[in-house]
């Protein structure tokens, strides 16, 4: 039972992250690894804020606004320096390390007793007793439900009606008498800021914070976003947003599959088979639509 | 009024493959004119639309727009009072949205692009009226997504979507050349009849010389980066498809061809 609720818990935090990359991978058409960084980011300012005893749910408005600073600049980088988008993102990327790192002080933040989303007094009366097992699932449920419908409502705004635009044809933007540069900017701002707010709950999830945790958060978002709209892209009244979160549980339900067979340093190596394995599949599907069409 | 004055183009400056389009090249189109230009490849005629919608730089000259000199003025500012249909038919519309949300796109031009609805539900009613007015049978498909739409269709979209909202001149860049003769026809009546409507100045490049001589009231014909020929009014009301392709031929021999 509690692998279930483990992988269900993954699988939302990460989700969130799915739906930033979502947002720059499938809208934008734009590889951003600030992902990578604005991971971490995220759970930096998170740790940094606990241990300083502010009240924990100041640190999600926080982490996401951090975040979409952080995408504000790689788009900086993009439009106005006309650096290539995957670079753009590896500057950003390495960048956010030290950041990180001086924002948190040391490597690895522990936060544990400290009050988080999770541990307070409020959270604590509400899940008693039986309830307590499914107090950080039900939690993390919400947010990334929240996140998701906020989303899908932005997308419907005049705002969102551009910003799908400028990834399907960049032209019509401009014909628009709007800057696609800026509408670019606000997308990795959005996304950006997703994958940190996903990074801040993280944080409070594990009770610490680690420098490292961001390193393939790449892989795992785009590997979501693969697996949910390819697999759902026949279900037209499912959302992608929504596709999106669930090809991030069912990722980490192969993860965690993968892992009951070895050893927990193998880790990296059955991620990246398994994204290849994906990536294979989803081109696979493509080939046969383009055979038909 | 749009002016061109003293433009002057390289492709590759400073290298061995420098090549000079326009030298010292003026223009002038007046306020309603209807300006059908017609030349033979690398005449210069897309580079001149590029030049003036401002998606290629210029070494010297000028661009005025109604006196005012924009050619400093970044592209998409430009196109607040331009509007632009290009030959391919996925440049002006939007694949992946529907119809009715392109529709709504076109409509919201000029004004800020906010967090209010992205579809004004008000705005149905016109965007089906303006849909039917193109006789494809676009107004039932309104929840489409574009990207399912014929070359045809989507090229009447994006002339309908290029116009909807109060602009000063239309851009048309052999925008019936990908379509076939039928549509063609259709999508060039469409236009004659949106440029009367809305009293738009026009500058259409074609190479089809009958729309060339039947459309617009002044035609330029295009050779090596200059004029050769600029006939306006009653002038050009006696040109005929021969006499443009005598011009043509004659062309051609001088380039050896």
């Amino acid at each position: 039972m509690s692998i279930w609720i483990s992988i269900l818990e993954q699988g939302l935090i990460y989700g969130i992250l799915a739906l930033g990359v979502y947002i720059t991978y499938k809208i934008l058409d734009f590889p951003d690894l600030t992902v990578d960084g604005s991971f971490p980011l995220g759970a930096a300012v998170t740790a940094t804020m606990i241990v300083k005893g502010v009240n924990p749910y100041l640190t999600i408005p926080v982490s996401f606004l951090v975040g979409a600073l952080a995408g504000v600049c790689t788009g900086l980088i993009h439009v106005k320096c006309k650096v290539r988008d995957l670079l753009s993102g590896i500057i950003m990327m390495t960048a956010l390390w030290t950041i990180n790192l001086r924002l948190a002080g040391t490597a690895n933040v522990p936060i544990f007793g400290e009050k988080s989303i999770f541990d307070n007094e409020t959270m604590d009366g509400i899940f008693s007793g039986n309830f307590a097992q499914y107090k950080v699932l039900i939690i993390v449920f919400v947010i990334a439900v929240i996140s998701k419908i906020l989303l899908d409502l932005y997308m419907k705004t005049k705002s969102g009606f551009l910003l799908r635009a400028v990834g399907d044809n960049e032209n019509l933007v401009t014909s628009l008498a709007k800057d696609q540069g800026n509408v670019k900017i606000l997308g990795l701002a959005i996304a950006n800021g997703l994958v940190a707010l996903a990074g801040c709950i993280f944080c409070q999830e594990q009770r610490v914070f680690e420098i490292s945790s961001g390193t393939g958060a790449i892989v795992i978002g785009l590997a979501s976003v693969i697996i949910g709209t390819s697999l759902f892209r026949n279900l037209t009244f499912l959302k992608a947003t929504t596709a999106v979160l669930i090809g991030s549980v069912i990722y980490k339900a192969c993860v965690a599959a993968a892992l009951k067979f070895c050893e927990p340093q193998d880790m990296k190596l059955i991620t990246a088979v398994l994204f290849l394995i994906i990536l294979i599949i989803g081109m696979e599907r493509k080939k046969k639509v383009k055979k038909n069409a | 009024m749009l002016e061109l004055k003293g433009i002057s183009k390289y492709y590759n400056p400073g290298t061995i493959n420098e090549m000079c389009l326009f030298d010292d090249f003026n223009l002038t189109v007046n306020r309603g004119d209807f300006v059908s230009v017609v030349g033979s490849n690398g005449s210069g005629k897309t580079s001149m639309l590029n030049i003036l919608c401002g998606s290629i730089p210029i070494e010297a000259g000028q661009i005025l727009m109604d006196g005012e000199d924009i050619s400093r003025m970044k592209e998409y500012k430009r196109n607040r009072r331009i509007g632009r249909v290009y030959q391919n038919p996925a440049l002006g519309t939007c694949p992946s949205m529907t119809i009715l949300e392109n529709m709504s796109l076109a409509d919201n031009k000029g004004k800020t692009y906010g967090l209010s609805r992205g579809i004004n539900k008000g705005r149905k009613e016109f965007y089906r009226e303006q849909l039917k007015s193109l006789n494809l049978g676009l107004e039932d498909k309104m929840d489409v997504k574009v990207g399912s739409l014929s070359g045809g269709q989507r090229q009447a979209m994006a002339l309908l979507m290029s116009t909807m909202t109060p602009i000063d001149f239309l851009i048309l860049d052999e925008h019936t050349a990908a379509l076939d003769p039928k549509t063609a026809e259709i999508i060039m009546e469409l236009t004659d009849q949106i440029v009367k409507e809305k009293n738009l100045t026009t500058i259409m490049v074609t190479h089809n010389l009958r729309y060339a001589v039947e459309y617009g009231n002044r035609m330029l014909m295009m050779h090596q980066g200059k004029c050769i020929l600029d006939k306006a009014g009653k002038e050009k009301e006696e040109i005929t498809v021969d006499s443009i392709l005598d011009l043509f031929n004659e062309i051609s021999i001088e380039c050896g061809n």
